[in-house]
């Protein structure tokens, strides 16, 4: 469990995360979204207590990080995974670590061969490492000390494909097990496939906060018909608002079975009617990476939270 | 995948923090596990051996005893020691391991402390060295030359020696932790004193005082095994200024630093 509540950290003049609240739940994976340069590390290193925020708190499992007594057994933290010794050897880094944290070499074995840097591999000097094996070594770093929390900056910078492929099953498997998983991203693909749970954050503001489904479901629908003329005209007699997209198809306010009794009742042929996925965060994504940031006397960005049942669920408890 | 095992959300066991005598370990592992540290310390048993024989060929008869190889030895470990004392703190930012080391242990000053105790450690190891070569120069020295060979050793020679070792390399880490940069930290641990002894040197007024803020001549009677009070304030005074004062400092400049 990781508590966010109003963080704030200045840089001179410059709020480079400003009254920042969110808290990521076991059991989940939370996606940390922004563009280059929204706040998200300087967060994360807030809550790692790396940088002192100039306002605000965070907790990790109810406590201060720096509070928490061997915090490598509660917390995975990978916040760079180049920022490792170049002249030690991958096994080596790790049973430093693991010296510290007090877990044994046979877990330094153990954890080698779960992220694939078993064998010669792990006998190789970091520098000599690609970014690929080198947030490998990292995300064995974080899972070194049998964590129930994970915070990871980027993971996947630098791994290929496979790799994705990978540590999306690990993040999974990790949350399915009850953990709790804060992982971030400049990239919506990235994180909309393996996280349940997204907070978005734009110029040092969360701009969205909510379920997968709700937020990538706020575009409505999207329809397509082998005769555009005719649906958008019998769209509009039944009242559903259609705008045209640039390919031909519309993007409609409305649910699947209005739409098809539409189309059906006046015999058009759908070729394609389906939720509208990410267009909205998408949207949403580049109009953040293309302006500037909020005037600081205008309102503060309107915040998509959409309220999921689950969440008032766990508040109960 | 069996090898994450997560127990929801708050574990019920509560893993002690880890000692300073573990953290000591982890310390002093890392200051010995890379080429940079391990490359130091094979220098330092060098220079070692390299003075020892350069006193066989070079030195008095008299000279050549245990304590006379032993001594002669400190002045290589007490150049090349504090270079490691400052890399094994400048080395965390310049290789960036500092985020990992304070992500592991929030409480900055005990890193600080091991470290320390790491240095301590450190300086054991090596007089243990010097104490063996010694041993060892003192027994070829009758054979190749009209050496005295005596066995002598005081434990005030031994004690001396230590806090020499310890002093300076303490000074290395306090420069290490006040420019957390490996190249600054080292060309200025070697040439503030100098440029102090060669600045107080140009006025006759100033070179008395001065002498009570030099390092090096302050710590040398410490090779001597002849410390009266005065050299004990001077040396006092000294290590206030070039030890206490950039340690306090350096972690002050830790403890609030931002990690990246
Ligand atoms: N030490 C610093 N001094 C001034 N500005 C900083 C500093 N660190 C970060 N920033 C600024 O804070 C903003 C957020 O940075 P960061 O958290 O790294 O973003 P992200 O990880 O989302 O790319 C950036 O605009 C960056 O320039
Ligand atoms: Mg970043």
């Amino acid at each position: 469990m990781i508590t966010v509540e109003h963080l704030t950290k200045r840089y001179g003049p410059v709020a480079a995360v400003n009254d920042v609240s969110f808290s990521c739940h076991p059991g989940t994976v939370t996606g940390f979204l922004g563009p280059n340069g929204a706040g998200k590390s300087t967060t994360m290193r807030m809550i790692c207590g790396l940088t002192r925020p100039s306002s605000g708190t965070a907790t990790v499992n109810g406590v201060a990080y720096r509070d928490l007594p061997n915090p490598g057994r509660h917390v995975g933290v990978l916040l760079d995974a180049s920022a490792q010794h170049a002249g030690r050897t991958g096994h080596e880094v790790l049973t430093v670590s693991g010296q510290l944290l007090g877990v044994g070499s046979a877990r330094v074995e153990e954890i080698l061969e779960q992220v694939g840097l078993s064998g010669a591999a792990s006998k190789r000097r970091v520098g000599n490492y690609s970014l690929g094996m080198r947030q490998r070594l990292g995300i064995a770093h974080a899972l070194l000390g049998d964590p129930s929390v994970l915070i990871l900056d980027e993971p996947a910078n630098g791994l290929d494909p496979e790799g994705i492929f990978w540590m999306r099953g690990l993040l999974r498997d990790f949350a399915d097990r009850g953990g709790t998983v804060m992982l971030s991203s400049h990239l919506l693909r990235e994180v909309e496939a393996v996280a349940d749970h997204m907070v978005v954050i734009g110029h040092g503001q969360i701009v969205a906060d909510g379920g997968k489904d709700e937020l990538l479901t706020q575009g409505g629908l999207v329809v397509r018909a082998l005769e555009p003329s005719a649906l958008e005209r019998v769209l509009a007699d039944a009242g559903v608002t259609a705008k045209a997209t640039r390919d031909g198809a519309f993007a409609v306010e409305s649910d699947a079975e209005t739409v098809g009794r539409v189309a059906a009742a006046a015999g058009i042929v759908l070729l394609e009617l389906r939720p509208a996925d990410s267009a909205g965060l998408e949207e949403m994504f580049l109009r953040l990476t293309s302006s500037g940031p909020p005037s600081s006397d205008g309102p503060p960005p309107e915040v998509t939270r959409p309220v999921q049942p689950s969440e008032l669920d766990r508040e109960a408890v | 995948m069996s090898a994450v095992t997560v127990s929801g959300s708050v574990r019920t066991d509560r893993p002690a923090p880890p000692s300073l005598a573990r953290l000591a370990g982890v310390e002093l592992r890392k200051m010995t596990n890379t080429r940079a540290g391990m490359a130091l310390l094979v220098i330092v048993l060098l220079s070692e051996v390299g003075l020892m024989i350069g006193l066989m060929v070079a030195g008095d008869a008299e000279d050549l005893s245990l304590s006379g190889f032993f001594q002669i030895a400190q002045l290589g470990v007490g150049i090349l020691l504090p270079v490691l004392g400052i890399l094994a703190v400048t080395s965390e930012w310049s290789q960036r391991t500092a985020l990992t080391t304070f992500a592991l242990e929030p409480r900055r000053q005990m890193v600080v402390a091991a470290k320390t105790a790491a240095a301590a450690v450190l300086v054991a190891g090596v007089l243990v060295t010097c104490v063996s070569l010694a041993a060892l120069a003192n027994v070829v020295a009758p054979l190749v030359t009209d050496a005295s060979g005596s066995w002598s050793l005081g434990g005030n020679v031994l004690g001396f020696a230590a806090l020499f070792q310890l002093i300076n390399v303490l000074v290395g880490i306090a420069f290490g932790l006040v420019f957390l940069s490996s190249p600054l930290a080292i060309v200025l641990y070697f040439v503030l004193p100098t440029l102090w002894s060669i600045l107080t040197g140009l006025s006759s007024a100033l070179e008395g005082p001065a002498q009570w803020l030099d390092l090096a001549s302050t710590t040398e009677p410490l090779l001597e095994e002849a410390m009266n009070s005065k050299d004990w304030a001077q040396l006092g005074t000294s290590v206030a200024v070039w030890l206490a004062l950039p340690f306090a400092l350096g972690l002050a400049r830790v403890m609030r630093s931002e990690m990246k």
